[in-house]
């Protein structure tokens, strides 16, 4: 009995290993989709290495070299109170990466567990669950982000919190739905014919074959987040000053863009190519897991 | 057909008396009053007598609960009280001088974007691998990734700052639609172009179209006349939606390029804490989106017999 146990523990091992080993050799095909794996890498690097790499201090203003264009001492200039641009773009990406990786680590973990459960209990939970979502999907989603921003005013903890609010919704769904179907499988009802409980079922069943719909909703989740933040931020109700975020400088050098172009310009770029990166990313994560099964 | 309708259109106000109790509760819940918010801008103290008088003018003294009742009861009246942000002014009068802005760079936008967004669908649905499809593919990734604001900056960057083009705001001449339309259109073009395409693709492979080629028929009949008519009627379900989402304004756009719409009142309403405002924008647009999704399904159901309202789950 202990050795069936070990051997059928390998197995398991083994088959994991290769569905992963599978899923890159799909993932790696894919060239654009790996350099924008490389440009997200680097970005991660210089997120947490950013008080170490800046140049200078990026809340600290300089008054004797306000209002600079990109110059050596200066790479891409400074701003209304002298404040390096540049320093401030690499501070930024801490904000912009954290929000979205960690607001959409809250939503599958929120989201997830009410998914399944209403899936497999049903019954009023999942009736009470429904009408909810119901009425918060007919809700505009940018209009309820702002909304809650300006009830839990700006902050970072603040737009987690929003953003799970609004999120949960969207996985928990995607759950419910895929365990409605499993139901209905003839293995899932084997097991239960031969005594299986809920959370047997859970975690030996429902788990593994949900997981991959959720790494998609959770990869595609984090650019749709960073979009998020960085519009919630651009109207002033993101994060507040003295912190950064990409979303807040465009907003808040908006006015000069024709005196002071790089105030705005580079932030909207490095923005625009982070999400670049993130989607192709995000996508061909989905087209090698399908290929998977 | 009946029944559903006006099963849809109680559901439609249960949803709208939980959305106003809703954004009512967020935003008494908000840190700071109407009036704390003026003071802030004049730089100015408001004596606590008259803070209290203020407050009973517009009610504010009162229970929440009973403040909300009123609310309802005038809002049944379409009567949304007096801004708080601008004095003298009603909400359904800012309304009222407002919207013009916003429906005319709405519909502008959803034309344009239906004329870029089918127009690409199509071409690289007829023409797979061509150059307009892979342009088509372009466009779309490009309307996915790219947030309207960073968008519209960029244009103002090029097109006002750098080459002095066109006017870097304003609503007044058509010189002056251009860059806010195409900044708008990027979420509509996506969902259009990628619609179109995908229900194209669905109608080109189906049998109809093997028999009518085997029939002989051209080419060109063949789309005209059969892809088109099938592959087009799903296009109502999401333009309905669209283009209500279109004429409520946008936030992004109508602040960036300063169009006095109602996205641009709504923005600094929040600033300045207009409750009246806020709660008259969103009950008005969750009703406005409501009633586009109701009327969609009804169209759709008309349009395409086999849809059946009534039979749903």
């Amino acid at each position: 009995m202990a050795t069936d146990g070990a051997t059928v523990n390998k197995t398991f091992i083994n088959s994991q290993t290769s569905n992963f080993l599978r899923f890159w050799r799909t993932f790696a095909r894919n060239k654009i989709a790996v350099f924008a794996f490389v440009f997200i890498f680097f970005q991660i690097i210089i997120a947490v290495a950013a008080p170490y790499i800046a140049p200078h201090n990026p809340y600290k203003g300089d008054f004797l070299a306000t209002w600079e264009t990109p110059n050596r001492f200066h790479w891409l200039g400074t701003d209304d109170l002298g404040r390096d641009v540049l320093s401030r773009l690499l501070y930024g990406a801490r904000i912009s990466l954290s929000v979205g990786v960690l607001s959409q680590l809250a939503i599958a973990l929120v989201g997830v567990p009410i998914g399944a459960l209403a899936g497999l209990k049903g019954g009023w939970f999942d009736y009470v669950l429904m009408r909810v979502i119901d009425v918060l999907s007919s809700l505009p989603t940018i209009l309820f982000y702002i909304l809650l921003m300006v009830a839990l005013g700006a902050g970072f903890w603040n737009l987690i919190l929003a953003m799970t609010l609004t999120g949960w919704i969207g996985i928990a769904r995607l759950v419910r739905g895929q365990v409605l179907s499993l139901k209905k499988t003839d293995y899932v009802r084997a097991s239960r014919a031969m005594g299986g409980g809920t959370f047997y079922i859970l975690k030996k069943h429902v788990l593994r074959n949900v997981m991959s719909p959720i790494i998609v909703s959770v990869a595609l989740g984090i650019p749709a987040a960073m979009f998020a933040e960085a519009g919630l931020s651009f109207l002033g109700l993101g994060v507040p000053s003295p912190e950064v975020s990409w979303g807040q400088m465009i907003g808040m050098y908006q006015p000069y863009i024709r005196t002071a172009w790089h105030l705005t310009v580079f932030p909207a770029i490095i923005l625009a190519l982070t999400m670049l990166a993130w989607f192709l990313l995000a996508d061909n994560i989905r087209n090698s897991l399908d290929i998977r099964d | 057909m009946l029944r559903y309708i006006l099963t849809r259109i109680i559901g439609l106000f249960g949803v709208l008396l939980i959305v106003s109790a809703l954004t009512f509760a967020l935003m008494h819940k908000v840190p700071g009053g109407p009036f704390d918010a003026i003071a802030l801008e004049k730089q100015q103290m408001i004596p606590d007598e008259i803070k209290a008088q203020l407050n009973e003018k517009y009610g504010l003294d009162k229970p929440v609960f009973e403040q909300y009742l009123l609310f309802v009861k005038n809002a049944v009246r379409l009567d949304f009280g007096y801004s708080m942000a601008y004095p003298g002014r009603t909400v359904v009068g800012i309304f009222k001088e407002q919207w013009s802005y916003s429906l005319q760079l709405g519909l502008l936008t959803f034309v344009f974007s239906i004329i870029v967004g089918v127009g690409l669908g199509i071409f690289s649905s007829i023409k797979p691998n061509s150059f307009l499809d892979y342009f088509g593919t372009g466009v779309s990734i490009f309307c996915l990734v790219m947030p309207s604001f960073v968008f519209a900056i960029l244009l103002q960057f090029v097109f006002s700052a750098w080459l002095g083009w066109l006017p870097t705001g304003g609503w007044s001449s058509p010189r002056h639609w251009i860059m806010p339309v195409l900044a708008n259109s990027l979420a509509p073009v996506l969902v259009l172009q990628r619609y179109t395409r995908a229900s194209m693709k669905d109608a080109l492979r189906a049998n109809y179209v093997r028999t009518a080629k085997a029939k002989g028929l051209s080419r060109r009949r063949i789309i005209f006349v059969h892809v088109f008519k099938n592959a087009l009627t799903p296009l109502l379900t999401v333009g309905g939606p669209l283009a209500a989402g279109l004429i409520v304004g946008s936030f992004f756009v109508e602040s960036i390029f300063r169009i006095p719409g109602i996205g641009f009142y709504f923005v600094s309403a929040i600033g300045s804490r207009d409750y009246p405002m806020i709660m008259a924008t969103t009950l008005i647009w969750t009703l406005i989106i409501s009633v586009a999704y109701l009327v969609t399904d009804l169209l759709y159901a008309l349009a395409d017999p086999r849809v059946n309202l009534l039979k749903e789950e």
